[in-house]
């Protein structure tokens, strides 16, 4: 399978701290692929790799064949379409309704009539659970609501690639089931076409091995496993941290 | 436990401080003018963002009004006075139509509308641009496939630039007009000299320049302000400390432009007088 994204070499550093320490994996297409990993230790950072909003120190990054780094601005501004994006921090426009916010992306690259978009973003609201909040402004809204919204956002335009950082912290069980549910049938809904390659970071462990296709566990800068789930509950990895990282989950789920 | 650390003393300042701080400015500097080249790139790009430059336009210009009225006003009317009671020790009470309206039309106006307009409208740009930067909303826009010079930078530079010379036109009409009810009703200085005057010394080529020099004002005040704003870091007090610095090297620098700006007019329309 031809990979959607590659990681060459990847080394990012803030001052003397090495974030990611020549990181090297693929992410295929057509896939979802969860990044897992103790906080503090670069998931963020890998992502926003990804989309170029960090350049690497050394290595590249490749997207869809491509070197994000070797284009113009404008061709990177353009190439982004590719993309949708869930922040940790959801990154709503804070001066913009629910509405506008979801609508925002949709407005800026294509040319939908108003009926249209309305339509449109109440259909992503509503899959989010958030058709009564449509006039809200970020303020009003909880974290996990903020969250919602954000996600609501990243897929609006039905991207051919969607990353997702944290998309479930901070929810209720409930909602956390619906949002994993939202993201792997968004994810198989055009996966026929093999068009929409999702990356989620998460730290829900038993849920990532439901739904993933593939995941990568990071530590201390760097892969230190990325396999099938199925790899990882054979015991494929042998690094001590895998084990204490997936201590107490596959005990209780084989 | 709790043992806090004691601040440090200040080290006097050795040479080598000295030139951390030269390299440092050398530095902030390239990365305006880095950001500049940006700004320039990025200006003629589709799509034009007329929804909002208007809105930016309505911000700076229709709700600087107020202010622009008052100061200006006031500036005439100070301004009336002072050189009314010194003209009319040379009973040249007259000449006040003429100097009150150069003064204004080749400096004051422009200057005096700039630093306003930092005030008010430079440091907005700085607090709202920093803090959608240090909550990733900057961020956001570029995951979203829109640049946020284009977005965030461009509309407001363009509506400073077009802004700047009426509300500098603005100032000057209300300044020329204090300035005429205080000479002449205060200090009874005859209308008609007054006007007179006026119009005999102040051609369009004065308010010309002094329109040039607004827009370059603005195109400073904008860009320095946004500039300060898109590279904030640190969270609320970056926030707060780039705008702060939006402000005071805003001002600085307009002053600092227009010693330069107006040696080059002073040239340059001089030589066709
Ligand atoms: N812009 C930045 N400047 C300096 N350091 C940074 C920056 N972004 C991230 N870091 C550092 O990089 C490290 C990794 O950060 P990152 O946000 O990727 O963590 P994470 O794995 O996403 O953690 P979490 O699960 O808590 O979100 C952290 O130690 C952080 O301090
Ligand atoms: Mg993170």
């Amino acid at each position: 399978m031809q990979p959607m994204i590659q990681f060459q070499n990847v080394t990012k550093s803030f001052g003397t701290q090495v974030v990611l320490n020549h990181i090297s994996f693929e992410i295929p297409a057509g896939k979802l692929t969860v990044i897992l990993g103790p906080s503090g230790e670069g998931k963020s950072v890998l992502l926003k790799h990804i989309i170029g909003l960090m350049k690497p120190d050394e290595g590249k990054v490749i997207v869809d064949g491509v070197d994000l780094w070797s284009l113009s601005d404008k061709e990177r501004t353009e190439f982004r379409k590719k993309f949708g994006m869930l922040f940790q921090s959801a990154a709503l426009f804070d001066s913009m309704t629910v509405f506008e916010n979801v609508a925002f992306p949709i407005r800026e690259h294509t040319s939908l009539s108003e009926e249209e978009i309305k339509s449109k973003v109440l259909e992503k609201l509503k899959m989010v659970g958030l058709e009564k909040a449509i006039d809200k402004i970020p303020s009003e809204l909880s974290g996990g609501m903020r969250k919602r919204v954000g996600l609501a956002r990243a897929i609006a335009l039905e991207p051919k690639i969607l990353l997702y950082d944290e998309p479930t912290t901070g929810l209720d069980p409930l909602m956390t089931e619906s949002i994993n549910q939202l993201i792997y049938e968004t994810q198989k809904k055009l996966n026929g076409q093999n068009s929409v390659t999702s990356v989620v970071i998460s730290h829900d462990v038993e849920s990532t091995f439901r739904v993933a296709d593939l995941v990568v566990l990071l530590y201390r800068g760097q892969i230190i496993a990325e396999g099938r789930p199925d790899d990882f509950k054979n015991g494929k990895f042998t690094h001590p941290f895998v084990k204490e990282f997936l201590r107490g989950h596959f005990e209780k789920n084989i | 436990m709790f043992t806090s650390n004691v601040p440090s003393t200040n080290s006097p300042k050795t040479s080598r401080d000295f030139g951390k701080i030269i390299l440092s400015f050398i530095h902030e500097l390239g990365e305006f003018l880095f950001f500049t080249r940006e700004f320039f790139h990025w200006l003629f790009q589709r799509p034009y963002r007329s929804s909002l430059i208007v809105q930016q336009m309505e911000f700076i210009g229709v709700r600087s009004l107020p202010i622009i009225l008052l100061t200006g006003g006031f500036t005439g009317m100070v301004f009336g006075l002072q050189t009314g009671y010194a003209f009319r020790l040379f009973n040249a009470g007259s000449f006040v139509g003429s100097t009150v309206g150069l003064a204004l039309t080749r400096e004051i106006a422009p200057v005096f509308t700039a630093l306003m307009v930092v005030a008010r409208c430079g440091s907005a740009m700085a607090a709202s641009i920093g803090t959608m930067k240090v909550t990733e909303q900057v961020d956001a826009l570029t995951t979203m496939a829109v640049s946020p010079i284009h977005y965030l930078v461009v509309p407001r530079v363009v509506a400073s630039v077009l802004m700047m010379p009426l509300l500098t036109g603005v100032f000057i009409g209300v300044g020329t007009f204090g300035a005429y009810i205080v000479a002449t009703g205060l200090l009874n200085i005859d209308p008609n000299a007054f006007m007179q005057k006026l119009t005999y010394y102040v051609d369009f080529d004065d308010v010309f320049g002094g329109m040039i020099k607004a827009a370059v004002f603005g195109f400073f005040l904008s860009i320095i302000s946004c500039e300060r704003g898109y590279k904030t870091t640190k969270g609320a007090e970056g926030v707060g400390l780039s705008t702060t610095q939006a402000v005071v090297i805003s001002s600085v620098s307009i002053l600092i432009v227009d010693y330069f700006l107006t040696s080059w007019i002073l040239e340059f329309f001089s030589g066709d007088m």
